[in-house]
């Protein structure tokens, strides 16, 4: 009994712990960036890494939710008359929720837990202390690339998500089944403003891309230098960003869309 | 610096999503540099029924423009709407400004039929005939009475 009250404790102080040296570890990153911008060419290499290695799963996953959202979508709308509205539906479901938050799981699970896997194995073989030694910052070396490289890859990745899901839509709703092709695209530029919809979609995956970054970043900078330690690490990585999604993607819309 | 295949398609990438951000902008929302294509009218109606702002502006079926800003005129106590029009569509002055439902149930525009004068609307004029929403509550009720009334001349 005793025993169960001190391990709670324990828990609770350990993750108080870690969260006071995640947001040290988000600062001193957010300082040491500077140098990673004047060395751009870090950065691309991680853009390719992370970004344009999830091409493919953002184009394929993109497509086959849009075709589903065009299916669904369908069989309820028809049972009231009104198929026509399919566009503005696929749409406003894509643009405002699940692009952001579909774009940033699979971006967490495809590229967040390859940074984290890939920062924890360089400081399990000492490469960290290796580059400490030869005087190299590596929170300006290793980190901040990947942080950057990850904010600036999701918004554009979810944008292509967006565009895919889209297409998916029309092809389902207008080309299989024959909804209307002018009420679609109408219904749907009607329906979807670029500021209220569009835009706050892209503040929304702004936001899910720095806190999967900064979270995969830092499991990898803290994990225990073994082969258990960065496993873990990784399989936290995935698990925590996905929660985090989750949780700010409803703190998001309560702010955005509270209906007008 | 050289140029490696990596920056190429990072640079394919950039692209796609630039892209695809342009794709929703034109194609899917409703991105225009509009504001000076378009004139504003007034019309006050007694009642709007469900009328939201944005709501298509139509002559004929056509759509010629879009509801701006509804408020309150606390002065005659009606509903204010403005409407911005397209510029390359003229009405006169005597036009008719009703508030129609697409459908059954769908949603609700403005209806415009243009009169006999020669005299347009101008930017900042009013609209002096106008119908208001046909309200369903109201419509049961006059049936009904109307109904009463006549079962009383038997």
């Amino acid at each position: 009994m005793l025993d169960l009250v001190r391990n709670l404790g324990h828990k609770t102080v350990n993750a108080i712990w870690r969260l006071g040296y995640a947001g040290k570890f988000f600062f001193l990153t957010l300082i040491s960036s500077g140098t990673s911008f004047r060395r751009i060419h870090l950065i691309v290499r991680e853009v390719y890494y992370t970004g344009v290695r999830s091409l493919i799963i953002i184009v394929v996953s993109g497509l086959f939710v849009g075709m589903v959202l065009g299916l669904q979508g369908y069989e309820t709308l028809q049972r009231y008359g009104s198929s026509s509205a399919l566009g503005v539906m696929v749409a406003l479901a894509l643009v405002r929720e699940l692009g952001p938050v579909v774009s940033a799981l699979l971006f967490a699970s495809r590229a967040g837990s390859a940074i984290t896997a890939e920062i924890g194995l360089m400081k399990a073989t000492e490469q960290l202390s290796a580059m400490e030694m030869m005087a190299v910052d590596p929170i300006s070396r290793v980190v901040a690339p990947r942080f950057w490289s990850g904010v600036f890859s999701l918004p554009l990745l979810t944008a292509i998500f967006n565009a895919m899901g889209i297409f998916g839509g029309y092809l389902i709703g207008v080309v299989l089944i024959g909804v209307d092709e002018g009420s679609f695209w109408s219904q749907m530029q009607a329906g979807v403003d670029f500021r209220d919809d569009i835009m706050n979609g892209v503040i929304k995956s702004l936001v899910f891309g720095i806190a999967v970054t900064l979270i995969a970043v830092f499991e990898g900078y803290d994990s225990p230098p073994t082969a258990e330690g960065v496993s873990g690490a990784t399989t936290r990585t995935v698990v925590t960003s996905s929660l985090v999604i989750l949780v700010l993607d409803f703190v998001l819309t309560s702010f955005m869309f509270r209906g007008a | 610096m050289e140029r490696t295949t990596l920056d190429l398609w990072v640079g394919l990438f950039i692209a796609a999503g630039i892209g695809a951000m342009l794709v929703l902008a034109l194609k899917v929302g409703n991105f225009s540099l509009n504001g000076s294509s378009t004139y504003q009218v007034y019309a006050y109606f007694d009642n709007i029924g469900g009328l939201k702002t944005r709501a298509p502006i139509k002559s004929a079926g056509v759509v010629v423009g879009r509801v701006g800003s509804i408020a309150l005129d606390t002065n005659k106590y009606k509903a204010k709407v403005t409407l911005n029009i397209d510029k390359r569509y003229q009405f006169s002055k005597d036009t008719t400004a009703s508030i129609l439902t697409s459908g059954l149930l769908g949603e609700q525009y403005i209806g415009l039929d243009t009169g006999a004068d020669d005299e347009m609307l101008k930017a900042g004029d009013t609209i002096t005939i106008t119908q208001s929403a046909v309200v369903l509550e109201k419509l049961i009720g006059q049936f009904i009475f109307n109904k009463a009334g006549s079962g009383n001349h038997k």
